[in-house]
């Protein structure tokens, strides 16, 4: 079908934030009053007809616009904030936008909380009828489908208790196999799928790719990655309320996580196609310490490891990769692969992980850059375009000696600050 | 897939009144089925005496009133033995009272649901006045035994009977409209529902009758929706007199006068309820 499902036009919504100021005056209390029930709301001329004050507003979304066509299941990332939610609703029809237009072909089923309207009266079988009609679908669909449900839900032991007497991982599974079984045409999922163990998270991304499968539309909101990858065929970016950009998944994720990279300082991941063409490009830069966890800040007792993804399209002995540590504005030294004892030279065609590790107990409080070098030694540089720069901040492990308390950047200066030997005599 | 083309809804920011959508309310009828029933079975679950307490409010009611006013301030009851004629009055009166309050706080009280799911908010405020009548025809079960024991029986005028529980509940709905929309901004309103039904009920023919007030001023009781209809309650019932048409007819106007506009207020408001819930 050509026509979009989804179709949304410059989509706004605008907020009020803050609390309400109370009333100055007694007349001013009095002539608002008797404006009260006609008092128009967001958005509308009548902001000076509202307490003095500017309240202040915020746009929780901006001029959205985007199209998306039947039987594409449509990621919606973005940072916390950003208008996932607030797009949700607005299509949801749980909140009217305050600008802008968007045409909906098909029935809509919202999940936007996972048990939205349970009782904890009344029992799993009642909640199932009540949870199913507040999500929209008709008491003969439930019944039909109320087996398999319970099924889904493996609670069929305790189907007639109160939902009260449930653990919150049995609630969770009822109210998602209710949802689950909601056949509109056009789903709205709202990281419904960020709570409950992993054995859930697993069903629950299982039923969402057969809901891919069976040509549904789906509009689908997380932080998990991995989900977004694998159910996705597109993504949208949202950021402060706008659209960063929209496309293909794999694009748009890796143009997100390479943002949330620079922030974070302890990845990097490279956006340039054009390295692609060299002899070797790096695809990835990455901090993290012993056990492979990405980290910000380390103990002065723990070792750092630089770990970079390299690709080799043609080898050569001349390569060489490392980088800069470098500590405000002071580089303290450079390391290559090419130094180290174990001599790593000839990097054969393919992917390679190299990995650098920084000894613990030698590096001063404080905050570090690392500045990668890549290059074909006396030829050329391999980083083309703008170099990154990854950071870490390495902190006195206290444990180590008791005057590690008192020490800081102004009484202990220096670049580095390696456990040397001391002999007493 | 079936061609959802037919199925086009359109979302857009709305301006000044907003005209009902029948369609809509009915499409979503069954929810409303299950928001009342749920309301009814959590009212008594785990409780002891069930929907004896739907009896056990307005018979202590009408005990306490009838040695109060009946017997020591000795108020008039036309001929009828007091502890019906207030029993007759005590049974649309509670009816009313629980389905304001509930109605009232309705929609603070559904925020969860009203911040995550979709359906027309009228929905609410109806099912809290619809969950109320299951009380209201156990409670009628005593008045019955009551009319046995005094030997009464109904007047011709049974027949309105449904009728004026209908303008109980249109009358409940209304008001509970406007005071379910406005609670959600102003929460005073929920402070103010319970002091509003007790100086409602002084001022509504409950305790004592019409026949009171200076017939030049009985009209004016009429002005108070529930003045003409409670009045007419006890006519229909118990047969003593005949339904006064013009006090009934004034409230009605006003009722239906309620019922409009607490819907069109409503519906002005319904768009920020998730907002500002």
């Amino acid at each position: 079908m050509n026509t979009p499902v989804i179709k949304v036009e410059n989509l706004s919504k605008q907020y009020r934030i803050g609390e309400r100021e109370s009333y100055k005056t007694i007349r001013e209390v009095f002539s608002k009053l008797a404006k009260v029930p006609f008092r128009r709301r967001n958005g509308s001329k009548s902001q000076s007809e509202i307490c003095n004050s500017d309240l202040g507003t915020i746009w929780a979304l901006k001029d959205v616009s985007f199209q998306v066509r039947q039987g594409e299941v449509v990621g919606v990332i973005g940072r916390n904030g950003a208008g996932k939610s607030t797009l949700l609703k607005s299509l949801s029809k749980i909140t009217e936008p305050t600008r802008g237009r968007v045409e909906l072909r098909g029935r809509v089923g919202s999940l936007l909380e996972v048990g939205t309207g349970f009782h904890p009266e009344l029992t799993g079988h009642e909640n199932i009828y009540l949870y199913g009609a507040i999500l929209g679908m008709d008491r003969w669909e439930i019944t039909k489908k109320f087996d398999e449900i319970v099924a889904f839900a493996e609670l069929e032991k305790f189907i007639e208790t109160p939902i009260k007497r449930y653990s919150s991982g049995m609630y969770m599974r009822l109210a998602f196999a209710v949802a689950a079984h909601l056949e509109t045409e056009i789903l709205l999922v709202d990281e419904v799928l960020a709570v409950g163990d992993l054995s859930f998270q697993k069903k629950c991304l299982g039923k969402m790719e057969d809901v891919s499968h069976e040509g549904r539309t789906v509009l689908f909101v997380s932080h998990n990655m991995g989900a977004v990858r694998n159910l996705c065929s597109k993504a949208i970016w949202l950021e402060l309320g706008k659209v960063n950009c929209t496309g293909k998944v794999e694009e748009v994720i890796s143009d997100y996580e390479n943002i949330e990279v620079n922030e974070a300082g302890n990845i990097w991941c490279n956006p340039n196609s054009k390295e692609k063409d060299e002899i070797a490009y790096i695809e990835k830069i990455e901090i993290h310490d012993e056990v492979r966890k990405r980290r910000n800040s380390f103990l002065s007792s723990e070792s750092i490891q630089i770990a970079f993804t390299v690709h080799v399209r043609e080898s050569n002995p001349n390569l060489k990769l490392g980088f800069d540590l470098i500590k405000y504005g002071d580089i303290v030294f450079r390391s290559q692969q090419v130094d180290s004892p174990k001599k790593i030279k000839n990097l054969s065609v393919g992917k390679h992980l190299l990995t650098c590790e920084i000894p613990p107990d030698f590096l001063n409080n404080g905050e570090y850059l690392i500045v990668p070098q890549f290059s074909i030694h006396l030829i050329r540089g391999l980083i083309k375009e703008k170099i990154p720069v990854l950071k870490f901040r390495v902190k006195f492990d206290s444990s180590r000696s008791e005057f590690h308390f008192v020490l800081n950047e102004r009484n202990h200066p220096g670049s580095v600050f390696p456990m040397l030997n001391w002999e007493l005599e | 897939m079936e061609n959802t083309a037919d199925k086009l809804s359109i979302i857009e920011p709305k301006k000044g009144w907003i005209p009902i959508d029948f369609k809509e309310i009915w499409k979503y009828r069954e929810l409303l089925y299950f928001l009342t029933k749920r309301d009814i079975k959590v009212r008594y679950k785990q409780t002891v005496l069930g929907g004896l307490w739907a009896i056990i409010q307005p018979v202590f009611t009408m005990i306490v009133f009838t040695i109060f006013f009946g017997r020591l301030a000795k108020v008039p009851s036309d001929g009828i033995p007091y502890p019906l004629f207030v029993y007759a009055g005590l049974l649309p009166w509670t009816y009313f009272a629980n389905a304001l309050t509930a109605s009232g706080n309705s929609l603070v009280g559904s925020q969860n649901l009203i911040t995550k799911v979709y359906f027309p908010r009228l929905i609410i405020p109806a099912s809290a006045s619809l969950a109320g009548l299951l009380d209201f025809f156990i409670a009628m079960l005593v008045l019955g035994v009551l009319m046995a024991y005094y030997q009464f029986l109904p007047g011709i005028g049974i027949f309105l009977f449904p009728i004026l529980v209908g303008l109980t509940f249109m009358c409940a709905v209304g008001v509970g409209l406007w005071l379910s929309a406005l609670n959600v901004e102003y929460r005073d309103i929920r402070y103010a529902i319970p002091f509003l039904i007790q100086l409602w009920m002084f001022v509504s023919p409950v305790i004592y009758p019409v026949s009171m007030v200076k017939e030049k001023y009985q009209w004016l009781l009429a002005i108070n929706p529930m003045g003409g209809v409670i009045n007419a309650y006890r006519a229909v019932i118990l047969g003593h007199k005949p339904v006064d048409w013009t006090l009934l007819g004034i409230s009605t106007v006003i009722i239906i006068l309620l019922f409009i506009s607490g819907l069109h207020y409503f519906r002005r408001m319904e768009r920020t309820f998730a907002d500002v819930v």
